[in-house]
């Protein structure tokens, strides 16, 4: 496949691996804030390879992960209504909410559907209009823009049946937080390329700027992800920390304008929980006023009070402050088949990642 | 979840899909945030939207790191 084998070329990771080795010397902390970087990163063997002074360091960039106990369990009373259809990604099924799951629901009898794209949501709502339809909106700016238009065409459309609840939150004030927590030292960041194709590459000038720490917009093959470390590794020994692309292939400094526009016209910023960190400021989207009848935040639903998993470590997994390794139930209570925690449902969750390959 | 990969707009349906090439699969694809997409651009696909073009002029990635890596 065009432009994706020659990303693969083994000669070309293995000099970019030797020159990795050539340059480092002191110990450097690399967050990739990216799920999908996290699965690649595993998927290429890149953590064992690196020299032992490079620690990769994961951080919130899995959505279903970061999602809260309080939204899994809204969610579920939404499923328990009346002539009501759940559409959303697959893994969101299996998150354990304080008391039951979207999968145990399911059991039970409520109407919940996997979809691949939000579109087929609208597929639903419009194949059965006496039903209420609610597409659980997870996801970062690369989903966020296909939310907006769905709900767009909804209206365009006309129907009547079909809501949205944005659980969607947004990238760059969520690296502030962790910057500024100073809970885990960070010395550059591994900046995430699909969010980047939409955002453009701006919004991370505060990085280097308040924080003087490099940022490189990554791609997500081998030879793009090895090529970013190089270039963080050099931007670190320069002193000069900057926002750099190194995915020129797909992120433009203004990112997708088209995209963007689609996401200022149906979204509002709003503070936003995440899951082990809290609530922060602005790092969240919901639906404007205007489209308020499509608004599946409008819904009266009781539910329950949350109640969290108290060994569960996802929260700290999410911050980076530990790997799963250092969680007791890792491995041998918490595992794929019978989660304890997000971490370990999503297949970008950290603790997932690990399972997985630390297995094989 | 971000994940998005790169196919090949052979057909273009109506302003808002397209038919891509993703390795020897074919697809039809949304194409409202990329609405200047032509047959024979490459675009990432996510979710079932074309949410960005391959810039050919820009994917240099590879000669760039080998010409670093021998200079
Ligand atoms: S291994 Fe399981 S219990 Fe431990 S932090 Fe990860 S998801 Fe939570």
């Amino acid at each position: 496949m065009k432009y994706y084998d020659e990303y693969y070329d083994k000669k070309l990771c293995q000099s970019i691996m030797k020159k990795i080795k050539g340059l480092t010397a002191e110990e450097m902390n690399i967050m990739e804030v990216c799920g999908t970087h996290t699965v690649s990163i595993f998927r290429a063997g890149i953590k064992n390879l690196l020299p032992k002074k490079i620690h990769l360091i994961s951080g919130p960039g899995c959505p279903v992960c970061v999602t809260p106990i309080s939204a899994i369990d809204h969610l579920i009373a939404l499923a328990r209504m009346e002539e009501t259809i759940i559409t959303t990604f697959g893994d969101m099924i299996n998150v354990p909410g304080s008391s039951s799951s979207l999968k145990k629901e399911k059991a039970r009898g409520a109407d919940i559907r996997m979809i691949y794209s939000p579109y087929q949501a609208l597929e639903v709502a419009q194949e059965f209009p006496q039903q209420k339809v609610i597409l659980v909106g997870i996801g970062f700016e690369t989903t966020i823009p296909l939310l907006a238009n769905v709900v767009l065409e909804a209206e365009q459309k006309g129907l009547s049946n079909f809501y949205l609840l944005s659980l969607a939150k947004i990238m760059p004030p969520i690296i502030e937080e962790l910057l500024q927590s100073q809970e885990v030292k960070i010395d550059g960041i591994l900046g995430p390329g699909h969010v980047s194709a939409i955002i453009g590459s701006k919004p991370y000038q505060f990085i280097p700027e308040h924080y003087h720490i490099p940022c490189i917009i990554a791609g997500f093959e081998p030879v793009d992800i090895l090529w970013a470390i190089y270039l963080l590794i050099q931007q670190k020994i320069k002193g000069i920390p900057l926002v750099e692309n190194q995915y020129t292939r797909a992120v433009r400094e203004e990112g997708n304008p088209v995209a963007l526009a689609l996401m200022n016209r149906v979204f509002i910023p709003v503070d936003s929980d995440w899951r082990g960190i809290g609530k922060v400021a602005a790092s969240g989207l919901d639906l404007k006023p205007e489209f308020s009848q499509f608004n599946a935040h409008n819904f009266e639903v009781e539910v329950e009070t949350t109640k969290e998993h108290t060994q569960c470590r996802c929260g700290e997994v999410l911050r980076g402050i530990i790997t799963p390794l250092q969680c007791p139930l890792f491995q041998q209570v918490c595992t794929p088949e019978n989660p304890i925690g997000a971490c370990m449902v999503s297949s970008e969750g950290t603790c997932a990642a690990y399972y997985k390959y630390s297995n094989e | 979840m971000c994940l998005a990969i790169p196919g090949k707009i052979i057909k273009k349906i109506n302003p808002q899909e397209a038919e891509v090439l993703l390795g020897s699969i074919k697809k039809v694809v949304r194409i409202d945030l990329l609405p200047e997409v032509e047959v024979g651009d490459y675009v990432l696909i996510h979710a079932g939207y074309a949410i960005s073009k391959i810039n050919p002029s820009e994917a240099r990635e590879i000669s760039k790191a080998w010409e670093e890596i021998q200079s």
